[in-house]
């Protein structure tokens, strides 16, 4: 018996009832917590950013630009989760190269890679084109060959070809929005589509997946648009804030409708695997589903946002109820993905048992190693502030843009 | 004459375009097929090899379990296993206790007074190698799938180690291997039978308990078993058409 | 058309291209030979030495052994449940390589040792810490003929 097993051994006195043999080790640890939660992020942000585009909500205009760039920065590191976590992970290009269709994690590649170079890349590119040749042509030094390099020699900022800007990136946040679906209802359906595993085998996985990222999504731009503000000592947009939370009630009624239902419908169905994940809701999950994802991540922000729809009490105290909800829609998103993930691995697919999950602080599959997964994306992002600043661009009127 | 040629190459071009466009489409609903895999069934020729396990005669003493891992070069850890045998005890209040204390391979203590059991038995687990594998259904990339022989295998020098397949698999017959960092599982001993050998679980079975063969031969004892037997297979409501059949196997089993 | 489109279809193109070649050599060669997987690992699964030799390889060498066992109550035991994996055995040449030869209480307990799931008519059992709890099994039985006696 080495050391390498030793935490194995501890862990075989912690089961509870019969687990097959091999389950002892969860498979999936907070790596993969993470791959559903970025992504969520990801779709929910632009989800954001397309309201104001598509749906012509203009009051949320000055999110526009944030949300486009924090879905960029998690979208980018959104991979990295899940490459960190395989065996073998300089294989990971297998998946490009020999996608196996019947697999619901073949086409991951593709999808992300779509999203990535046709979405979303392409929106912000044509967003921010004229602005990119206008720096090019104002800086000096490296920062000049950078502009110049991100036009990608595209030069033409004449009003037509302005317009054409518009128009495509228009188009794109059309075909943006069902992609958004796309990428998180199709890592739903990753989860959704294991029928070996009752408590993530539910038609609604996908759509539950939709509405939680775009509950995260809209959280984590409200929270960064409100740090912009605070920083840049800006006064905040008050219309754009309230018009954001609005939103963000909104998709939490829908996203707590969903899951609800989903209970009930297990609740009421009681098929064979019920008493197995009664006991695993009371017991394991406790804390983590009923406190952190329902109570403080959802039903609190939820009470709270509809208290601030009907009584809008003054500026101050609303700005910070905005931001706790926010935060705590964040962790509570968090857990929800959490108690997919890792509450699906607690019991035996035997239904007799559970087993036990420690998580480790350091190693690949360690607290650490998640830590830099979500530490990086809010560099990048920061990144993107200095490179791309939403409050440096040129206004409208200087290039003689028309407004149809 | 020219008007002729002009029209046969219109011809040509509209069948081109039809041959092209007939390509594309196939080639854009190819993926989707995919989605019908488990819809479909199977036919098969030559070898379509299977095994049978007689809960009757199975007396639990896990020298299947030992055999494997010293001809598979599993690890000794009580935490990997390609088969693996679990005592299920039913007590006369209805309770059902199971265990399969390092898989069985050290032998079983009685937990339960006879006075106390209902019913006691052994049932050995392994790979079911099923006809609609969830596992080699859901793998990536390719590197686990079903041998022209119907057997689930693993392609060790191509699996990435996500983990997928072990989620998949209803029946935990999957592990991923502590040193290699790839997926791991029962292989039929496919460098045995190929050889004209048993399984080493087969070849080691005392009551010869285990019974292996070729479904396609009306002549294998595979198919002896299964006619002289009113045969199950675990979990049947998941769809996965099991190659393992087990006879006098209770509904309590899972 | 637009120089923005122009310019986007060149990269997307060169994109697409370039993933094609990289495609093209990173495929294992043998790959979708006999399905979706690289067709040479069928090859190199099977190209594993087997460690367990079967009954035939023993009844070679050891006829003897063979009928006496076969004669008895473990006939149906092949020689290496109990003696394990015969290849290092067989194939070692210069100085030959014995299997194991478990004669411990705990060896034999494993498959004789009294428990409710084990039918009486299928095996012999015992309770070990009461049955001549002092003595090797193999003071009183032979493995290959059990209830022949002991001189």
């Amino acid at each position: 018996m080495g050391p390498h097993y030793q935490h194995l051994y501890d862990m075989l006195s912690k089961v509870d009832g019969y687990i097959y043999p091999n389950e002892i080790e969860l498979n999936w640890s907070i790596l993969i917590v993470l791959y559903p939660y970025i992504t969520g992020l990801v779709a929910g942000a632009f989800i954001l950013a397309s309201l104001e585009r598509v749906f012509k909500v203009k009051v949320l205009k000055p999110t526009y630009t944030i949300a486009l760039l924090s879905a960029l920065a998690f979208l980018l590191v959104a991979t990295m989760p899940l490459i960190s976590h395989l065996g073998k992970p300089m294989r990971f290009f297998e998946i490009m190269i020999t996608p196996h269709f019947t697999s619901a994690m073949a086409i991951f590649g593709f999808v992300y890679l779509w999203y990535l170079m046709v979405v979303l890349l392409l929106e912000i590119w044509f967003d921010y084109r004229r602005d990119l040749v206008l720096w090019s042509q104002e800086k000096k030094g490296i920062m000049k060959h950078v502009y110049k390099i991100l036009t990608l020699g595209v030069t033409d900022i004449s009003p037509n070809a302005l317009k054409w800007d518009d128009k495509l990136g228009y188009a794109l946040t059309v075909i943006g929005i069902p992609s958004a679906f796309l990428l998180h209802g199709y890592v739903g359906f990753i989860f959704g589509s294991v029928k070996a595993n009752p408590w993530w085998s539910t038609v609604l996985m996908p759509v539950i997946f939709i509405f939680s990222a775009m509950v995260s999504g809209i959280a984590l731009v409200m929270i960064i648009f409100m740090l912009v503000n605070y920083v840049r000592k800006q006064i905040i947009d008050m219309k754009c804030l309230d018009m954001i939370a609005r939103f963000l009630l909104v998709a939490l009624i829908l996203d707590f409708a969903l899951e609800g239902l989903d209970q009930v419908h297990r609740i009421y169905e009681a098929e064979e695997s019920f008493q197995i994940l009664d006991l695993l809701v009371k017991g394991k999950l406790t804390y983590t589903l009923f406190l952190f994802q329902w109570g403080l991540g959802m039903l609190v922000p939820i009470v709270v946002l509809a208290y601030l729809q009907i009584f809008r009490s003054n500026l101050r105290v609303r700005k910070i109820l905005y931001f706790i909800s926010a935060f705590m829609v964040l962790i509570g998103i968090f857990f929800m993905r959490w108690n997919v993930v890792i509450g699906g691995q607690l019991f035996s697919k035997s239904f007799l048992g559970f087993t036990a999950f420690k998580l480790k602080l350091v190693g690949t599959e360690g607290v650490g190693m998640a830590a830099v997964w979500i530490v990086l994306p809010c560099l990048i992002l920061l990144f993107l502030f200095w490179l791309l600043p939403p409050w440096k661009r040129h206004p409208e009127e200087v290039a003689g843009e028309t407004e149809p | 004459m020219a008007r002729e040629e002009i029209k046969s190459r219109r011809d040509f071009l509209s069948r081109a375009a039809l041959v092209a466009g007939g390509l594309f489409i196939s080639g854009g609903i190819s993926p989707f097929k995919s989605m019908l895999y488990a819809t479909e069934r199977k036919s098969t020729k030559g070898p379509w090899y299977a095994m049978g396990i007689d809960l009757e005669s199975c007396i639990g003493c896990g020298r299947c379990a030992d055999a494997c891992k010293t001809e598979n070069n599993v690890p000794r850890e009580p935490f990997y296993f390609r088969t693996w045998v679990e005592q299920y005890t039913i007590l006369n209040d209805g309770s059902i206790h199971v265990e399969s204390p390092n898989g069985g391979i050290d032998g079983f203590t009685q937990k339960f007074a006879d006075a106390e059991i209902f019913k006691s038995f052994f049932v050995p687990k392994m790979c079911n190698h099923c006809a609609k594998s969830p596992c080699t259904q859901v793998c990536p990339v390719g590197a686990t799938f079903e041998s022209p022989e119907g057997i689930a295998l693993v392609d060790q020098t191509y699996c990435l180690g996500c983990r997928y397949c072990v989620q998949a698999c209803p029946y935990g017959c999957r592990y991923i291997h502590p040193e290699k960092k790839v997926v791991d599982k029962c292989t039929m001993c496919y460098h045995r039978i190929t050889k004209g050998l048993l399984p080493a679980c087969v070849e080691v079975c005392p009551k010869q308990a285990k019974i292996f063969g070729d479904l396609n031969d009306p002549k294998s004892e595979i198919v002896k078993f299964m006619k002289d037997h009113s045969w199950q297979v675990l979990k049947p409501h998941m769809n996965t058409e099991p190659k393992v059949f087990y006879n006098q196997l209770r509904a309590e089993v899972r | 058309m637009p120089p923005q489109i122009k310019r986007l279809a060149l990269l997307f193109t060169l994109l697409v291209l370039s993933f094609l070649t990289a495609k093209h050599f990173l495929t294992p060669k043998s790959f979708g030979e006999f399905g979706h997987y690289r067709g040479a690992a069928l090859g190199e699964i099977k190209a594993k030495v087997p460690d367990y030799s079967g009954q035939k390889a023993c009844t070679e060498c050891h006829p003897d052994m063979t009928d006496l066992k076969a004669a008895h109550e473990h006939a149906t035991l092949s020689c290496e449940t109990c003696h394990g994996p015969g290849r290092v055995h067989i194939s070692s040449t210069d100085s030959l390589v014995s299997p194991k030869i478990p004669n411990t209480r705990e060896f034999c307990s494993i498959c004789h040792t009294k428990n409710a799931a084990r039918k009486a008519s299928n095996i012999k059992q015992i309770d070990p810490k009461e049955h001549y709890k002092a003595d090797l099994c193999t003071k009183c039985h032979n493995p290959h003929s059990p209830w022949q006696e002991k001189k």
